[in-house]
């Protein structure tokens, strides 16, 4: 029978005997664990900022922008022609059925001026469904309504670094701003959403109807064009379905034939997202791959010292096989010794990958993100390569001829 | 029926080309109670002879009956059990655990029977207080005398009950005052306790604290009686 809080026992004094030898094979683990902990922190950050990311700039959504004009065989940039209308927006909303929000938009750069304090930014000209598509809550006020989106009234929705700018500490629902000159009375303040995913700040906007911004803003030599037309599709499964519709539904507008290339373009926003999600995870398990090395290197750092203590304590072990320890006694007391290294040595490794991974976002300003399951697979791994690493050691004390082990000197 | 029963053991040991008899087809029989000293020049073949009834080692042909069960066929662990239950060892260089306390020391065999803490603490305090040392529990072996860490090799060697004691050359590494202290308390375990005590020596002086004396040379035995007072 064998004895185990006895065995560990026995195995904590043997490692309390050499201090510094002990603390050493341990820092291999701890450099292991720590390494694997702080990169698999950094892979999962960078993860969860590109999910915050997408869905800060709303869930399954679709882009449609217009076509490019060729000029004399010189093919201008996406967006060049203004091919879309607030009808085709209309139309999207009616007839395709994957579709649950379109949103249009119109907008351009202008500066907005409020008192004393003066501001430029991006205006866009939408509608109340612009708040649907892109998940975006109001802190205060309330959204455009119809009725103001069609008779093009001059009311706008203030973005979080917008209303910092132009009123500071003031409540900024209720007053009046002026935009290209032109008084517009702030009815809403949007909730701050931070950075997109290609690092602009969401927030720096405001919104108006897309007819006033038209009328008013940016007048079009094309009454009634607009430059994008934002779609959230129902749901993830939809996303492609939803896409052909709307390119079957544009291209009939647009009076297309068979031959004729599409004159606008359907980007699927959220798998532009997740491809850039792809590439992060594929990241994470790479750093996680190297810093497993160093714990595997750690492992081996155990089973040499454990050959080391098995040849120094043949003497001990010849005693104890003599009175009567068996196979497995020896054989466990010098595998718990090697799981006591690396589990203590795993522990204190979370300990430092976990400060480890708060340094490097305090300083390189990282995202990180220690999740519970890496410190569970970091510890338990740290476990395992104690279990193999001390195995073959304790293998060899549990074979040495006792006699000759008494002998030892 | 004898306690340990040798019959016919031989013991070869091959070097390179060269079979060597260490044991040659000995046969003895040892009774309860007995106190028996193992003599003979080295390279005698006693050693090995001491090894096998320690059943640290198989003999290579012959049987070895402990109570009336040949031990000469089982394997390392059921070995290592019978030398747990029946057999307590002493040996000349004390073989004490260092940085492990008296008591720990003492508590060893019976913590490879499975006893509980309690019991074996138990236990070994007696054991040490049977000894002599009483209140050197906590003394680790470095703090003891020599005669001090015999006594604590003794008392690890009682404290299973095991009724044989096997000592091999227990006072080799002591002075003559402490030798003798130490063969009177084996003289009194063998008296009062009724445990087999078998030693093996080369000081007539010690041997002939025994009742019987056995002489080995070339792998056989030359003489075994009584012991002769002088």
């Amino acid at each position: 029978m064998i004895n185990v809080p006895a065995t560990i026992r026995i195995s904590l004094r043997a490692l309390r005997v050499n201090k510094m030898r002990s603390g050493l094979t341990m820092l291999g683990i701890i450099i292991g664990v720590g390494a694997v902990i702080s990169m698999l922190a950094v892979g999962t950050g960078a993860r969860q900022r590109i999910s915050e990311q997408i869905s800060s700039i709303g869930s399954n959504l679709i882009m449609v922008l217009p076509g490019s004009t060729t000029s004399g065989g010189v093919r201008m940039g996406a967006g060049t022609q203004q091919t879309l209308s607030v009808g085709d927006a209309d139309a999207i909303q009616k007839e395709c059925s994957a579709v649950s929000f379109v949103a249009p938009v119109y907008g351009g750069i202008a500066q907005v001026v409020f008192g004393s304090q003066n501001w430029s930014t991006g205006v866009t000209g939408t509608t109340a469904n612009m708040l649907h598509v892109r998940d975006w809550a109001l802190t205060a006020g309330r959204p455009f309504t119809d009725e103001e989106v069609r008779s093009a009234a001059k009311v706008c929705l203030l973005g979080q670094t917008v209303a910092d700018n132009l009123f500071g500490a003031i409540n900024p629902v209720g007053q009046v701003i002026r935009i290209k000159k032109v008084p517009f009375t702030v009815i809403g303040l949007l909730e701050s959403k931070g950075q997109s995913p290609n690092g602009q700040d969401q927030d720096d906007t405001i919104y108006v109807p897309v007819s006033t911004a038209q009328k008013q803003l940016f007048g079009t030599q094309f009454p009634g064009m607009i430059r994008t037309i934002m779609v959230k599709a129902r749901s993830a499964d939809e996303l492609s379905a939803a896409e052909r519709q709307i390119n079957g539904l544009l291209r009939q507008r647009h009076h297309l034939g068979q031959k004729q290339e599409d004159d606008f373009t359907v980007r699927n926003l959220t798998q532009m997202m997740q491809a850039a999600a792809e590439s992060t995870k594929v990241m994470t398990l790479l750093l996680g791959a190297i810093a497993s090395v160093s714990l595997l290197v750690g492992g081996i750092g155990i089973m040499n010292i454990m050959l080391v203590s098995v040849t120094e304590r043949t003497r001990e072990i010849g005693i104890r096989m003599a009175i009567g320890a068996k196979t497995w006694d020896i054989r466990l007391q010098f595998i718990v010794e090697a799981l006591t290294l690396s589990l203590i040595g795993g522990l204190t490794g979370i300990i430092f990958g976990i400060t480890g991974s708060e340094i490097l976002s305090a300083i390189a300003g990282w995202p990180t993100s220690v999740s519970p399951l890496a410190i569970l697979l970091a510890f338990g791994f740290s476990g395992l390569v104690g279990i193999f690493f001390g195995f073959y050691p304790a293998y060899k004390a549990s074979l040495l001829d006792p006699i000759e082990a008494l002998r030892y000197e | 029926m004898p306690l340990l029963e040798a019959r016919h053991i031989t013991k070869t040991y091959t070097l390179g080309d060269i079979a060597v008899n260490a044991l040659n087809d000995v046969s003895l029989a040892i009774e309860k109670g007995e106190f028996i000293a193992v003599m003979g020049p080295s390279g005698s073949g006693k050693s090995t002879f001491m090894n096998i009834l320690g059943c640290l080692d198989r003999p290579t042909s012959g049987q070895y009956l402990m109570e009336d069960i040949d031990v000469a066929r089982m394997n390392r662990d059921e070995l290592a059990s019978v030398r747990n239950k029946k057999i307590g060892f002493v040996f000349q260089g004390f073989n004490l655990l260092s940085r492990t306390s008296a008591v720990e020391n003492v508590e060893l065999p019976m913590l490879y029977d499975g006893l509980s803490s309690k019991e074996r603490r138990q236990r070994a305090s007696a054991a040490l207080a049977k000894v002599g040392l009483s209140g050197r529990e906590d003394h680790h072996p470095n703090q003891l005398s020599g005669g001090q860490q015999q006594r604590v090799a003794i008392a690890r060697a009682l404290v299973n009950k095991a009724p044989i004691i096997l000592a091999d050359e227990p006072t080799g590494n002591l002075d003559s005052k402490t030798s003798i202290e130490i063969m009177e308390l084996m003289v009194e375990l063998n008296s009062a306790e009724g445990i087999t005590v078998i030693l093996v020596t080369h000081e007539k002086d010690i041997a002939e604290f025994s009742k019987r004396q056995i002489f080995f040379r070339d792998g056989v035995v030359v003489s075994d009686g009584a012991t002769v007072k002088a």
